[in-house]
């Protein structure tokens, strides 16, 4: 066996890592499930979302973009965390427009499973409404810009994976929208619906046409377990997986 | 022909900044100022001739408030929106523009020669109300001047051409109250006796780099842009760091509403500014330095280039500065745009390169990770003033002031209710109630204590001190007396985060308006206990979940003022355990309007 | 009709009345229910008022029109807890699809412009409709709401759970399969 050279703790549960990973992947592979929502184990980490944040040695970062460190003092299900981490997901809910009875993502969306995962009945910050479009101009894929959450993920998709530069931010604060790039919306652009770009979404933003109900709703990925089982079922009881110290 | 003229005008900016992506900042603004706007088509022509994508131009573009991707006027008329503008008549200027243009804030003439909009702290909080026409400032406003500055500006440049940008020192004489007063009240020991040309320069060649970072150590000189992390120890930091070239950058984005003092530095003490940075050069290696200038304070450009171009002549910049062979450096300009974001130390690394000004995760940190990936030391202006004269007078003169833990002076820029307002250099460690009385504030009932993003103090808490150990401080100081609304403030304050906030990160882009609509739920006078309790949960949360600075402080003049000032929260409460945000009459408007008739109950509440 | 029992009103705003009969699709388990708590004001007796305060108030629906906004307060005057239930109580549902809109845009849009309308159309402006409100508000905009429980509707099950641990005193929370927001 060969040891890993970083060694830090969770909760008080021992975690290895390799020199390079962040805290979210040496997190990961140990069978710990940090919330997130902008991360994508495939993409570079743009830390947008902030619900990954955790207490390192302390102090409040993003576990997504810290780099695992040798001897660091993780906190990470913690009630005060949870609270923070369940109202990002409250204001995302009240920031765009989220009606999940008859949104395509429902049971699907990792935004929806977070706010199961954490807790959330109804988010009670005041709902924003925003005036936002629906791009329906691509022949294959729909763009339904109230659903947009700015997690970054497709326009890192199609920058790194695609070698497209098919999106892009516009805008800055609370006025900040997904942006494509053409004039004429996302049918003028380069986008195909096998684009990495357009099978990252963690919402019903980005919607492939006629796709949409070929898995029936309550069969749907967090349907039964919540978003992060995957992640937690790699955590063996004991052994190797990591322990309490 | 449109088309034609946007080509050859592109075409023209992009050779003259060598098609360098990393200066699209420049670039843009050219655009800007010679085509009046930022068109699709030039964002297609910039795409194509820096090849990258058209969105990623406007990704840059749209998030700085000084470009436009439509066309507004030809004079853009920008009234500077604060607190202390507000209580000095701002809102009395607003109306006179409005009824002397016939439009509204926000809105353009017919003839497409006036836009008139509200902009954040343009650094004139000791001359408001202020403005900004284009680049010119015009300060000290009152509702009679607006006319004359109108019949001026419908004059003035009818050639065809949009005026100058950045503007010449002329330009603005034509304009009524067109004129930056000087500002300094107040010099201490940083500010006189002032150094004889290329002495600070030979005081840090007669010594080894290694030295000179010795000194600044030893004078326990900490940063003076708020956050106060020791220089000694960036300078070392930066200069460990390997790279093909160290940078040496001076922060004069000057955004925190309420402070003036780099402007005050900047205008009159500019051979400091230069001296520290070339110090600081020397030090690391660096052959190239860059002063980041607001955008606000485009105005200094003739003046500050003439101080580079004079240095530059007199061998204290360019190639074997001070006469030591192998010591080139030089200093760029850059403008920035219109966004306080810019100055936080990586967003406005972002900006001089070309982007939006977004934060950077750290780490890396940009002493290792700076300019175009190389490392780069990032300090106030003041504090490579306070440099320069640590190298002339030594670290024990610098040591010798203020307390153990904030050494030197600290210029204070003080506007409000007192009775001069302005610069006034003070050892560390006086006292609320010591400033306030150099100033002529003692009636105050409210400071609020380094903008913002800082503390606001009740007269119980006068007697604490300005240093890092207790008010920290990066300067601004707004004073306020008892006529003064204090929560009507808080929420001044608030909204400004909501104006200023990137937008890249989800708890700060939300939360800050999420605080601003609880904010004027108080104010309005219809918040209960539990909405109190519930901005507060919510405060806390964007602090600690906001991914830089600007999320963590935004909450801060909420939480304080709740600290500070519990019975003005107190005096607007609702007993009620709940009251709606919107009141039923304000829900049933538009239907009145629609359909014509009044609601069959009666509405309350 | 008031005893010892816990008693239940339940309110049908701006919804489909789905909600409602979610509640009515728990079973046999209804017998139960009325076993254990008696009905006030509520579609179901088809009761139009209180005769006295009352435990627990069902809410279904948003507040889209005046005559939801003074139920809603009435409920609140009356209930002792007051629960939201389903999406449109929580946020407006699909009635609040109009809140990007605009009323006037909205109106004019189905009666005077609506593709089915034969000549000029006229927006119904009777006396006794009650006015609309500019937007659909979930009901914890307009009073105080003391519990979630989210669905669309939420399912037999959910509401079981919810309604017996409020009757009951306890906090209601529900177990991942029941907490759904569809
Ligand atoms: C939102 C925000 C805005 C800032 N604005 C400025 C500024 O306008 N000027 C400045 O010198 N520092 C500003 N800072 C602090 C800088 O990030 C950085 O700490 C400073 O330039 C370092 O220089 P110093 O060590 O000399 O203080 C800002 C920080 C934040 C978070
Ligand atoms: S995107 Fe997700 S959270 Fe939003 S409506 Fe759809 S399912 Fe619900
Ligand atoms: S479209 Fe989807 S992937 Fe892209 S930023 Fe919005 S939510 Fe993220
Ligand atoms: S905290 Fe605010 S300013 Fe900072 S990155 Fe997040 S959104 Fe941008
Ligand atoms: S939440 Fe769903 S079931 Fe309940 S009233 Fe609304 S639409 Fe009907
Ligand atoms: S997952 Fe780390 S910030 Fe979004």
């Amino acid at each position: 066996m060969t040891a890993k050279a970083i060694q830090f703790t969770v909760d008080g549960i021992a975690v290895a890592a390799t020199a390079g990973q962040s805290l979210i992947e040496a997190c990961d592979d140990a069978g710990i499930y940090i919330p997130r929502l902008c991360h994508h184990p495939d993409l570079t980490p743009s830390g947008n979302c902030r619900v990954c944040t955790c207490t390192v040695n302390g102090r409040q970062s993003a576990a997504c973009v810290t780099p695992a460190a040798h001897g660091m003092v993780v906190e990470n299900d913690t009630p005060r965390l949870t609270d923070d981490r369940r109202t990002i997901i409250e204001m995302l809910f009240v920031e765009g427009i989220h009606p999940c009875p008859y949104c395509v993502a429902s049971g699907d969306c990792e935004l929806q499973a977070l706010g199961y995962r954490l807790g959330m009945t109804a988010p009670t910050e005041a709902y924003l409404w925003p005036r936002r479009k629906l791009d329906a101009t691509h022949p294959d894929i729909t763009l339904d810009h109230d659903r947009c959450i700015l997690c970054s993920r497709c326009i890192r998709a199609s920058r790194m994976e695609d070698g497209k530069t098919v999106f892009g931010f516009e805008g800055r604060g609370i006025a900040m929208r997904l942006n494509v790039d053409a004039q004429g919306g996302l049918g003028e652009t380069q986008m195909a619906a096998i684009d990495k770009a357009a099978s990252v979404c963690p919402v019903a933003c980005i919607v492939i046409k006629r796709d949409s109900y070929r898995v029936p709703n309550g069969e749907r990925r967090f349907d039964k377990a919540p978003i992060g089982s995957d992640i937690e079922a790699r955590r063996r009881p004991s052994g190797s997986g990591g322990h309490r110290s | 022909m449109e088309e034609d003229r946007t080509m050859a005008e592109v075409e023209d900016i992009l050779a003259q900044f060598g098609s360098d992506r990393t200066r699209l900042m420049d670039i843009v603004m050219a655009v800007q100022h010679r085509l009046g706007h930022v068109s699709d088509a030039s964002v297609g022509l910039l795409a194509k001739g820096l090849g990258i994508e058209p969105v990623e131009i406007e990704d840059m573009v749209s998030f700085y408030s000084f470009f436009d991707r439509v066309p507004r006027g030809r004079f853009r008329i920008r009234l500077a929106k604060t607190a202390i503008s507000h209580i000095k008549g701002a809102q009395a200027v607003a109306e006179a523009f409005e009824h002397e243009l016939g439009i509204a804030m926000g809105e353009t003439t017919a003839d497409g020669e006036f836009t008139l909009e509200w902009t954040s702290d343009i650094g004139m909080a000791d001359q408001e109300p202020s403005a900004l026409v284009n680049g010119v400032v015009l300060t000290a406003l009152t509702p009679s001047d607006v006319a004359h500055i109108v019949a001026a500006l419908r004059q003035s440049g009818h050639e065809g051409g949009l005026p100058q940008y950045p503007p010449h020192r002329t330009q603005g004489a034509a304009l009524p109250k067109a004129s930056v007063q000087p500002g300094l009240v107040k010099a201490g020991p940083l500010l006189s006796a002032l150094p004889a040309p290329g002495a600070v320069i030979g005081a840090a060649l007669a010594m080894t780099p290694d030295a000179v970072i010795a000194q600044i150590t030893a004078s326990k000189l900490r940063g003076r842009g708020g956050a106060g992390f020791p220089t000694g120890m960036k300078w070392r930091l930066t200069r460990k760091s390997k790279g093909k070239q160290h940078y040496v950058v001076c922060n004069a984005d000057e955004g925190e509403p309420g402070t003036f003092k780099d402007r005050v530095l900047l205008s009159e003490f500019p051979d400091l500014v230069f001296d520290g940075m070339t110090v600081a050069a020397f030090a690391l290696g660096s052959s190239q330095g860059l002063l980041y200038l607001r955008g606000e304070y485009a105005y200094l450009w003739d003046h500050l280039q003439g101080v580079l171009d004079a240095r530059r002549k007199s061998g204290l910049l360019g190639k074997a500065v001070g006469g030591r062979r192998g010591f080139d450096f030089d200093i760029r300009i850059q403008l920035g745009a219109g966004a306080y974001m810019c100055g936080e130390e990586s967003s406005l690394l972002e900006s001089l390169e070309g982007k939006r000004g977004a934060p950077r995760d750290r780490p890396p940190f940009p002493t290792e990770h700076g300019y175009l990936g190389q490392p780069t030391a990032i300090d106030n202006v003041e504090t490579f003033v306070c440099a320069a004269r640590i190298m002339e007078r030594g670290a024990a003169w610098f040591a010798g002031m203020g307390t153990a833990l904030s050494t030197g002076t600290k210029l204070m820029s003080v506007a409000g209710d007192c009775t001069y307002p302005g610069v006034y250099e003070v050892p560390f460690g006086i006292t609320v109630n010591a400033l306030l009385d150099l100033v002529g504030g003692s009636d105050a009932e409210f400071v609020q204590i380094s903008g913002p993003s800082g503390q606001s103090v009740s007269p119980r808490d006068f007697g604490r001190q300005i240093a890092f150990e207790d008010l920290s401080t990066g300067g601004s100081t707004m004073v306020f007396g008892r006529q003064r609304d204090v929560l009507g403030i808080i929420l001044q304050f608030a909204d400004f985060f909501v104006d200023e906030s990137c937008g890249w990160c989800a708890p700060c882009r939300i939360g800050t308006t999420q605080l601003s609509l609880a904010m004027a739920k108080v104010v309005a006078g219809r918040a209960t206990r539990a909405d109190l309790t519930a901005m507060e949960a919510l405060s806390h949360t964007v602090m600690r979940m906001s991914r830089c600075g600007l999320g963590q402080m935004a909450p801060n003049p909420i939480l304080s003022s709740m600290k500070s000032f519990p019975e003005a929260f107190e005096a607007r409460l609702r007993p009620e355990a709940f009251v709606p945000r919107v009141t039923l009459e304000q829900a049933l408007q538009d239907a009145v309007v629609v359909q014509g008739r009044q609601p069959v109950m009666e509405a309350s509440a | 009709m008031t005893g010892t029992k816990p008693t239940l009103a339940t309110a049908a705003l701006t919804g489909c009345f789905g909600c409602h009969m979610s509640l009515l699709d728990i079973d046999e388990r209804i017998l139960e229910l009325v076993d254990l708590v008696d009905f006030d004001k509520s579609p179901f007796d088809d009761k139009k008022s209180f005769d006295g305060p009352v435990d627990v108030g069902f809410i279904e629906g948003g507040c889209s029109n005046e005559a939801n906004v003074r139920e809603l307060r009435e409920f609140r005057q009356h209930c002792r807890i007051l629960i939201s239930v389903g999406a449109c109580a929580i946020n407006g549902g699909v009635p609040a699809m109009r809140n990007t809109i605009g009323l006037r845009e909205c109106l004019e849009a189905v009666y005077l412009h609506g593709p089915s309308l034969e000549g000029g159309g006229m927006i119904p402006n009777d006396e006794d409709l009650p006015l609309l409100l500019d937007r659909v508000y979930p009901s914890h905009e307009i009073v105080k709401i003391d519990y979630f429980l989210p669905g669309c509707p939420p399912s037999a099950d959910a509401i079981w759970a919810t309604l017996t641990a409020l009757l009951t005193g306890q906090p209601p929370a529900l177990p991942y399969a029941l907490l759904k927001y569809e």
